[in-house]
């Protein structure tokens, strides 16, 4: 066998990574409060619990709003930075997508007091919309670390027969730039979905009166009893999530294959 | 040679770039640039019940500082308060910050490293994708539930002990695990792993393997081999994994406060405190830079140190 040790090693990386989503649905279905060893009977009662709390529903149906409002903004915002990034030479390049990218590695809670700041500074209201402006900021760097690849491995000379061919700058993107990434931006849109709709500092921060569904399970935490219903509102999401990024990466892959491009693997 | 007919700055490619990038530009202006510039100038400026009065003052950083609040016109002082580096709880948060995200930084990057070696060099090329996906799922599932979840498994009712205890292994609970620097360590060395890994991977591919074959051909041992040209080849990712690691977790919030008890707090906790419950913007604002500086002071003294392994990579 190949690098058995490293091999053996990685396995062992894997399980540490997995343990606490492994551990999950285990305790989701477990019948008793305390969430501890041995394991106590299977019942699905912690999930019919759900069904039950308006509080809940109503932070579900924010962070979707939320959701899908960031993930088209900022992949919109993405489709800019990133053709621009990979076409073109223009002044202050690296100054410009420095700024755009820092979200990235800055530490939210700079971002998010630093909105906060502004926000109220300017006498904006918080509420949903001051979120989304949030999260479009962290999401959008993701979105261009996605788009660029796909933008990347284009092939010039496509675009420039488009043109021979007698199609204006933006027919020539509607009809042959946009088929070519639009897998790129359907992975982008569905990743930037997900995380939009497990961010919570930023919502924490600039949601105001209204709930998310982090800043809601952040606030559950502190009743004991509540515990297994959080688990199992978080199996489904680490289900629904797990979904979300397998489609996008089928579609990432099909993507890069579309253009010709070569996978280099991974979303960063 | 055909002239071109107008050679001016709208048409340029430099203007069809900036034009291009304008939209998610001027957001990254208005939403980033802007609120962080404005931070910087609060922390400089004087706390008034709800409201920033524009005096300009170092009292956020060093020394005494006043709120004040308004009282039938006058102004008159509300709180007393101590500048950043003048304050003793603020100083200790600041140290065990970095010290915290110092040991992650170097516990997730050395244990990262195998990985993302294994995957370059011994995964078929066809299968590193299905590897990297399979690394990268846990990063973007549910950060608050995998926080909780190692307080679950590290309390003294949780998983870890409750079947050490069953199978009996242990007599008594082990109450070093959760609600202290450890507990935070452990934590955020589980959230960051897939940060480490993919840019040590990216490096790790670019390396030319005819390199390592002439590096065994010359007669050096396979450990030789990996040490003078593998590893200082790789240092680009071994860099920008310890970068994308140490900056963030400085400032995390979400950890120190579900399983760091009183004694794994972090500076965003006291953030969070001056923002919230305190409504003290200036001194927040002076916590979130002064955070701020501090990394980038270790980063940069990281980066000159590491300068001879990032050469001849600028573009």
């Amino acid at each position: 066998m190949k690098g058995g040790w490293f091999r053996g090693y990685t396995i062992a990386y894997l399980i540490f990574l997995y343990a606490p989503i492994v551990l999950l649905p285990i305790f989701a279905f477990n019948n008793s409060t305390t969430v501890a060893f041995p394991l106590n009977g299977f019942t699905t009662l912690w999930f019919g619990k759900l069904w039950e709390d308006p509080a809940l529903h109503r932070a579900l149906s924010n962070s979707l709003i939320i959701g899908i409002s960031a993930a088209v903004i900022s992949t919109a915002l993405g489709v800019f930075a990133s053709r621009a990034s990979t076409r073109y030479a223009f002044p202050f390049k690296g100054g410009l997508m420095g700024l755009i990218m820092l979200p990235l590695v800055l530490p939210d809670i700079i971002l998010a007091v630093a909105l906060l700041t502004v926000l109220l500074g300017i006498g904006t209201p918080l509420s949903l919309m001051t979120v989304i402006l949030g999260h479009v900021l962290v999401c959008t760097p993701f979105s261009i670390a996605i788009l660029s690849a796909s933008f990347q491995s284009l092939d010039h000379s496509l675009e420039e027969a488009a043109y021979d061919l007698g199609e204006t700058p933006i027919s020539a993107f509607r009809l042959v730039i946009l088929p070519l990434v639009l897998p790129g931006i359907i992975s982008s849109l569905l990743i930037t979905f997900t995380i939009s709709l497990d961010e919570f500092i930023m919502a924490f921060f600039l949601a105001g009166n209204e709930n998310t569904l982090p800043v809601y399970i952040f606030g559950q935490f502190r009743f004991p009893q509540n515990v297994p219903v959080i688990l199992a509102l978080g199996t489904i999401l680490v289900c629904l999530s797990i979904a979300l990024l397998a489609t996008a990466e089928y579609f990432r892959r099909r993507g890069i294959a579309k253009t010709g491009g070569k996978d280099t693997g991974g979303f960063l | 040679m055909q002239s071109k007919p107008k050679v001016r700055f709208w048409g340029s490619e430099a203007a069809n770039g900036l034009l291009m990038i304008s939209p998610t530009a001027i957001y990254a202006i208005l939403l980033l640039a802007a609120p962080l510039a404005m931070i910087f100038a609060y922390s400089f400026m004087t706390d008034g019940y709800l409201k920033i009065i524009p005096e300009f003052q170092l009292c956020n950083y060093f020394g005494e500082c006043h709120s004040y609040k308004d009282v039938n016109g006058a102004r008159s002082v509300a709180q007393t308060y101590r500048g950043v580096w003048s304050d003793p709880l603020a100083l200790t948060l600041l140290w065990r910050s970095l010290v915290i995200s110092l040991v992650v930084t170097a516990t997730t990057v050395l244990l990262a490293f195998p990985v993302a070696y294994f995957v370059s060099f011994y995964v078929a090329p066809s299968k590193k994708s299905l590897w990297l996906f399979l690394i990268t799922i846990p990063f973007w599932t549910s950060y608050l539930i995998r926080v909780f979840l190692w307080k679950v498994i590290l309390g003294t009712g949780g998983v870890i002990n409750s079947g050490l205890l069953e199978i009996g292994l242990i007599s008594e609970p082990i109450t070093w695990l959760l609600y202290n620097a450890n507990s935070v360590v452990i934590t955020l060395a589980h959230a960051y792993a897939p940060f480490a890994i993919l840019p040590i991977f990216v490096s790790l591919e670019k390396i030319d393997r005819s390199f390592l074959e002439a590096g065994r051909d010359l007669g050096e041992s396979p450990f030789m081999t990996f040490w003078r040209v593998t590893l200082p080849l790789a240092m680009p990712g071994v860099v920008s994994a310890v970068l994308i690691v140490f900056i963030p977790t400085i400032g995390d919030y979400v950890t120190p406060n579900l399983v760091g008890g009183p004694e794994g707090k972090m500076v965003a906790n006291l953030i969070e405190l001056n923002y919230k419950k305190l409504d003290n913007y200036t001194l927040g604002s002076a916590l979130a830079i002064s955070s701020m500086a501090i990394v980038m002071a270790v980063s940069l003294l990281f980066l000159f140190l590491n300068r001879r392994f990032l050469k001849g990579n600028k573009r």
